[in-house]
């Protein structure tokens, strides 16, 4: 038997690797998603073009506007005199925000009234809006605690160290510079062995049927076991190999921190590829061409990588579709890279992920080897 | 160029797909659930960010702080916990996002007055949503903040008022800052690259692997009508799933049309050139089905989604990778698409735009008709 899967897996190692175009599949695709991904894949927003319309035009004016100068967040590019330019500046795309300050600002303040900033912000990219409007506010408040103060300094200097203020202590952990790559580059791992694995799986078995030469496999005296275990030993090795691939360009190129153990992350992405091999077998059974089991596996591929917070928060989606993503493997891989790469936890904390990876991937497994032993007959 | 050659190979296309009952189900499966996934899963809107609460004082001040949390629609009140290792373990197994620490003294210093620190420690692995829940939680305690010192200050004997500054925004385009009504029309472009490039890559490479190619090439066919006989059925099934789309999001998703058919209609037409002779070209030097779907991802859907400000603001990536984005055709695309839904531009704005994606259009288009030899090689 042995001998038999020696042979098996020299054919499809030879398979694989001859095809120089195939070859490169292995080394390119990782590496240019991983460039793309790092450098393209960020929702910091900085330097939002903003134009200024300040008809007060006072001190106190001017000096709310330069803490926006001053934002590494906002560019400030126009100073505006009259109103309808803000919309003409926004309808060509030049400006995101615009920010109007009504004739009075200052006098309302000296006064201890409510005193009004007009933002307008072009929101068709909701998330640069919001982003921005968030450091808006910032400001702003800052600029009214600081008035405040100063205003309190000159009426009753002796009753300020009596005045209550409460002050938020920020602690962002694991990324504490709030760093983009840090969060994706782990990810990427993920979404490759997905993508990999599951579409060499599911072509390499579907590609033998598509162009007759499975028959061919079935006249040998080749068990079943055998060519599963032939057709899915060199992909189970190709997503190790990744794992590494990438492991190694996120920490050297990008900086970013490993602090957990390595045996922890081998130990996650063995179940998860055994995981995705499961699911390549099954997407190769209810495939007769290779562009049915493409599109099949385009079909499992993007809801699992939309719904497991690759990208964006799961707490975010409504909760329905929260609940489905439990079933969703990916979802407990990303913790448990992101676990080991940022966090350095092990496997007293991510061990339900563990355990939830592999249970799916036993099932996974039973169903798409006992359907690929009945499709072979 | 022979009509009814033309028409026989259109035919022999069309049937082949109409045959293969899973492309026809593709066809139409396909972009909705593109547009469900991404339209439910991919949400910027940071809302029910859940929150881990470690009370210190246990007093009914702080107490009333926290209301303000749970009063929030951004924050989920999710675990109260009593000691620093129970907080940890909380951040560190991914159940809450943030978590508040009030001090034990905190209602003596209220009342002794002067500054009151209460901790936010955040999982900042997440980088986005952590910077989200920075601006609203320093939010909420700036607005708890300012109430507690305008009821101190009633207390106290002299009665004054203190001025603030409000922050008045107004939201162009997308006025109630859904994300949805920024994907939706994104997801367009991404089904166009999916259906024009993936499914197209692999017919030629198909005809090679399966040994139909040489009884193409023995027949009296030119290269050129090879071409478009191969392209009109996929440029139909493309124009046919833009609709759908566009249906959705705005039957089913509710986001806005604003500006005309007509544009968006020619734009998508010439987009889909783009893609299709993109994928066709891929499909003639694969040669291999395999090697085609990955290039065609690399090539294609990769940049679509990535480097196309789909998701990502192009005007933050790096200088390198702006330029690169030049000449990712999409990024024209997306553009156009979401200026046409949402800010109902009219052509004369959007002339930049629909140049650059007609001239790769037509530069494609004639790379594509070089492209395939009749020649067995």
């Amino acid at each position: 038997m042995l001998g038999r899967i020696r042979e098996m897996l020299i054919k499809e190692f030879i398979q694989v690797f001859r095809d120089k175009r195939t070859r490169y599949l292995l080394f390119g695709p990782p590496v240019i998603q991983m460039l793309t991904f790092g450098y393209a894949a960020t929702l910091d927003i900085r330097h939002v073009p903003t134009a200024v319309l300040d008809f007060d035009n006072s001190q106190l004016s001017r000096e709310l506007i330069s803490r926006f100068t001053a934002s590494p967040y906002f560019d400030v590019k126009a100073h505006l005199t009259e109103r309808r330019q803000i919309g003409d500046l926004i309808d060509r795309g030049e400006v995101v925000i615009a920010l109007q300050l009504n004739s009075g600002f200052a006098e309302d303040l000296r006064k201890g009234q409510t005193a009004h900033l007009q933002v307008i912000v072009d929101s068709s990219n909701s998330n640069t809006a919001l982003v921005a409007l968030g450091y808006i506010s910032q400001i702003a408040s800052r600029f009214s605690v600081d008035y405040q103060f100063e205003r309190f300094l000159r009426i009753s200097p002796l009753l300020l160290p009596q005045l209550p203020r409460i002050v938020l202590e920020r602690r962002p952990w694991f990324n504490v510079d709030l760093n983009s790559q840090w969060f994706f580059v782990p990810g990427v791992i993920g979404n490759l062995i997905l993508v990999m694995v599951v579409n060499l799986t599911a072509f390499a078995v579907v590609r033998e049927r598509e162009i007759g030469t499975l028959e061919q496999i079935m006249v040998t005296p080749i068990r079943r076991v055998e060519f599963i275990l032939g057709k899915t030993v060199p992909f189970f090795l190709v997503g190790v190999f990744e794992t590494v691939l990438i492991s190694l360009v996120g920490t050297l190129w990008f900086g970013v921190p490993f602090r957990g153990s390595f045996a922890v992350l081998v130990f996650g992405a063995v179940l998860f590829i055994l995981c995705m091999l499961g699911v390549g077998l099954f997407i190769s059974t209810v495939s007769a061409t290779q562009q049915q089991a493409l599109v099949s596996g385009f079909f499992f591929v993007m809801p699992a990588t939309v719904f497991s917070g690759f990208g964006t928060p799961i707490s975010s989606m409504p909760e329905v579709l929260q609940w489905l993503t439990y079933l969703d493997p990916l979802r407990y891989f990303l913790d448990v890279l992101r676990g080991v790469f940022l966090k350095g936890v092990g496997l007293d904390v991510l061990w339900p992920q563990m355990m939830a990876i592999g249970l799916f991937g036993a099932v996974m497994l039973c169903i798409s080897v006992f359907r690929f032993q009945k499709s072979l007959d | 160029m022979r009509w009814h050659r033309l028409a026989a190979l259109v035919r022999k296309e069309v049937t082949q797909i109409r045959r293969d009952s899973r492309s026809l189900l593709i066809v139409v499966a396909m972009p909705v659930l593109l547009m469900l996934a991404f339209g439910y899963g991919v949400s910027f809107d940071i809302k029910h960010i859940p929150v881990c609460v470690f009370d210190r004082e246990g007093s009914q001040q702080s107490q009333d702080f926290l209301k303000h949390f749970q009063a929030s629609e951004y924050f989920n009140v999710v675990k109260t916990v009593n000691t620093f290792p129970a907080m940890i373990h909380a951040i560190d197994a991914n159940e809450c996002r943030l978590a508040l620490v009030i001090p034990h003294d905190y209602s003596l210093k209220i009342r002794t007055g002067g500054p009151v620190s209460v901790q936010a420690l955040l999982d900042a692995t997440d980088n986005n949503t952590a910077n989200v829940s920075i601006s609203y939680s320093e939010a909420i305690v700036q607005a708890y903040s300012q109430q507690l010192q305008l009821e101190w200050l009633n207390r106290q004997v002299q009665f004054m008022t203190q001025p603030t500054l409000s922050v008045d925004v107004r939201t162009w385009f997308n006025e109630d800052l859904e994300s949805v009504a920024n994907i939706v029309p994104g997801v367009v472009a991404i089904v166009m690259a999916v259906i024009g490039s993936f499914l197209t890559s692999l017919t030629i490479a198909r005809e090679w692997e399966r040994g139909t190619m040489e009884q193409l090439i023995s027949t009296p066919v030119t290269s050129l009508e090879v071409m478009i006989g191969k392209l009109v059925p996929y440029f139909l099934i493309g124009m046919l799933d833009t609709g759908l789309c566009a249906g959705i999001g705005v039957w089913w998703f509710h986001v806005p049309f604003r500006g005309q058919w007509s544009v968006f209609l020619i734009s998508s037409a010439l987009f889909l050139m783009v893609v299709l002779s993109l994928g066709y070209v891929i499909s003639v030097l694969a040669k291999s089905q395999l090697a085609a779907s990955q290039a065609a991802l690399i090539a294609t859907f990769l940049p679509a989604f990535l480097l196309s400000g789909f998701i990502y603001p192009i005007d933050q990536m790096p200088t390198v990778i702006q330029l690169i984005t030049h000449i990712i055709p999409a990024r024209y695309f997306m553009t156009i698409t979401r200026d046409v839904f949402l800010k109902g531009t009219s052509i004369p704005l959007l002339l930049d735009d629909l140049i650059a994606l007609a001239v790769f259009a037509v530069v494609l288009t004639v790379i594509a008709t070089r492209s395939f030899k009749k020649k067995l090689t």
